[in-house]
């Protein structure tokens, strides 16, 4: 496995959020997949403990869905982003898996507000036809138990 | 014009003026006579089992701790140093057996009686304080802790009046009465008025408007799993998809307000639609608790409750059956926080809290697909209102028809009435006239 392939796989995926491809992106996800961005520091659990998000396959597609919805208010327009993707580390190998560590920098701009994350990001990896899919992604922001707006926009 | 003549008309029979919302005057007006007033929910026992257990709250703008005294009481008391103002404890929770500030070290016991000085030569004898503000009244109703800044006023229980039945059913439901604050803290902001999120939680003619998208989106959904068969993401579908319930069955939902501007809605779910209700082998088991614990009839009577969303005026929000408790802290005329919690039924079924945490993250969560849109209006409101162009806000859905109840309730005249924004004016005009 190359590292640089691993890098470009995640500046792919930063590119098709931040170019609206939203509907690529969900493709980008295994059919198992599940897309975390836990409530707490070290959160081990998801399903005892709240979570920002929480998705199986279904909801994140539904996500996706309800940001086209012209009566999605939090979300239409659709905001610009840019998802700095840096410090990538491939970490671990195993069954077939990749683990990569990340750290993500996005600014949003939607209805005259401009907002700053700040996050750490594991995603695991699975070659599916020779491409990779994100069988998971966890996205811990560094401000996740602080007080935020509301969030609509995708990590 | 006396001052109460002036706020006397802004609130109208079903208008308000805009400057309610608006006018940090008013917002400061409004800290000192209806937050500092009123009895305000902190939180509740379970936070603080322990002697020595703390968390910190506010009540208003006041940063307050929550202390379980050595006598095993509830105690409340300003979390500011007595000596130059600095916050004693940091947010967040603890057990202590002092408070000690971290300035110059000054300490408290649990009581909040200062215990220790250092260069305490330098004062004179007899003149040092004698320790942080306690909080004058302080009140537990059925583990739920309330507090009011004033040291006068009318009792917990005349307080809340009929709205006890939603916390009765909190608690009524969790079998042997074991409820805990458990899975974790959402805290969310918006740039609005504090009073913006009560009025729309008993509002049922807003979800067909404000969360239209993830109604769409959930009807298009796959369907939800038999009883026993369900997907994590049934309990997301079917709550997004009631949303999208016609119009007449919010018409047809009860809708009651108390004198004290509290007020509360009748389901507007089948209990076979949620996840964890009728048929489902989970819920089975928990009934079966229940009924173990107070007998068949009165688990009936209790299961039996349709109750959805109470407001109890002015900074609490909650739905007793998925166990949700919002506090709103008000920052500025333009600038609200709030906090959700989450409770456990210590002694049902692991499942029940499961889907009480997945309810939270798709209705009250921070990114969820409901709460966003609700945040997002509430913007949008105060940007309005913010508008000099008009004066009048316009809270007359139903009005000239609310019926008076036998019990001190008034009931709206169908379940979309306007009648509760009505009755919490009443109450605050009632706290804002008082000097």
């Amino acid at each position: 496995m190359n590292p640089t392939e691993v890098e470009q796989f995640l500046y792919h995926e930063a590119r098709l959020l931040d170019t609206q491809q939203l509907e690529a992106w969900l493709e980008l996800f295994t059919d198992d997949a599940t897309y975390w961005v836990p409530l707490e520091r070290n959160q081990q659990d998801p399903l005892e403990t709240s979570s920002i998000i929480h998705d199986d396959r279904t909801l994140l597609e539904l996500r996706v869905k309800q940001a086209r919805h012209p009566r999605a208010h939090a979300r239409q327009p659709l905001a610009r982003t840019v998802h700095q993707v840096g410090n990538v580390m491939v970490s671990e190998e195993k069954a077939g898996d990749i683990t990569v560590d990340s750290t993500l920098q996005l600014v949003e701009f939607r209805n005259e507000k401009q907002r700053l994350y700040g996050a750490l990001v594991q995603h695991r990896l699975r070659r599916e036809n020779g491409r990779f899919k994100i069988a998971h992604k966890r996205v811990d922001l560094v401000n996740s138990e602080g007080e935020l707006d509301g969030i609509a926009v995708l990590f | 014009m006396a001052a109460d003549e002036r706020l006397a008309m802004l609130v109208q029979a079903d208008r308000v003026h805009r400057s309610v919302y608006t006018d940090p005057a008013i917002f400061e007006l409004e800290m000192e006579r209806v937050f500092g007033r009123a009895w305000l929910v902190l939180g509740h026992e379970s936070q603080a089992k322990h002697p020595g257990d703390y968390f910190t709250a506010r009540m208003g703008r006041e940063p307050v701790l929550v202390t379980r005294k050595d006598d095993g009481e509830i105690g409340v008391l300003v979390n500011r140093c007595a000596h130059r103002g600095a916050m004693v404890c940091a947010e967040g929770r603890g057990n202590a057996e002092r408070f000690v500030c971290p300035y110059h070290g000054w300490s408290y016991d649990r009581g909040g009686a200062l215990q220790a000085v250092p260069f305490a030569g330098g004062y004179e004898k007899g003149k040092l304080p004698a320790g942080l503000k306690v909080v004058p009244r302080v009140s537990v109703y059925r583990g739920f802790v309330f507090a009011s800044l004033s040291s006068q006023g009318e009792d917990l229980e005349t307080f809340l009046g009929p709205a006890r039945a939603s916390f009765d059913d909190f608690v009524d439901r969790a079998p042997g009465g074991e409820l805990e604050v458990a899975g974790g803290v959402f805290k969310h902001a918006y740039d609005g008025n504090w009073k913006l999120m009560l009025e729309n939680h008993l509002d049922g003619a807003h979800p067909a408007w404000v969360h239209a998208s993830s109604v769409a989106v959930a009807r298009g959904a796959p369907e939800p799993g038999k009883p026993g068969e369900e997907h994590y993401y049934d309990i997301a579908v079917r709550q997004m998809r009631q949303n999208g319930a016609p119009d007449s069955v919010w018409d047809a939902i009860g809708m009651w307000t108390t004198p004290y501007g509290h007020g509360y809605m009748g389901d507007y779910h089948d209990d076979s639609r949620l996840v964890a209700g009728l048929g489902n082998p989970v819920f089975e088991q928990y009934r079966r608790r229940l009924v173990a614990g107070v007998g068949e009839k009165e688990a009936d009577r209790i299961l039996r409750v349709t109750l959805w969303n109470t407001i109890i005026y002015p900074n609490c929000s909650f739905m007793s059956q998925f166990r949700q408790l919002r506090i709103v802290h008000p920052v500025a005329a333009d600038r609200s926080v709030v906090h959700t919690y989450s409770f456990r039924m210590r002694d049902a079924p692991a499942r029940m809290f499961r889907d009480t945490v997945a309810f939270a993250n798709v209705v009250n969560g921070t990114g969820s697909w409901v709460l966003t849109d609700d945040l997002e209006v509430y913007e949008r409101l105060q940007r309005g209102l913010s508008s000099g162009a008009l004066d009048w806000v316009y809270v007359g859905r139903g009005h000239g028809r609310d019926v008076d109840e036998p019990d001190g309730t008034r009931r709206g005249s169908s379940g979309t009435s306007e009648v509760f924004i009505r009755a919490q004016f009443g109450a605050w005009l009632s706290y804002m006239s008082k000097p």
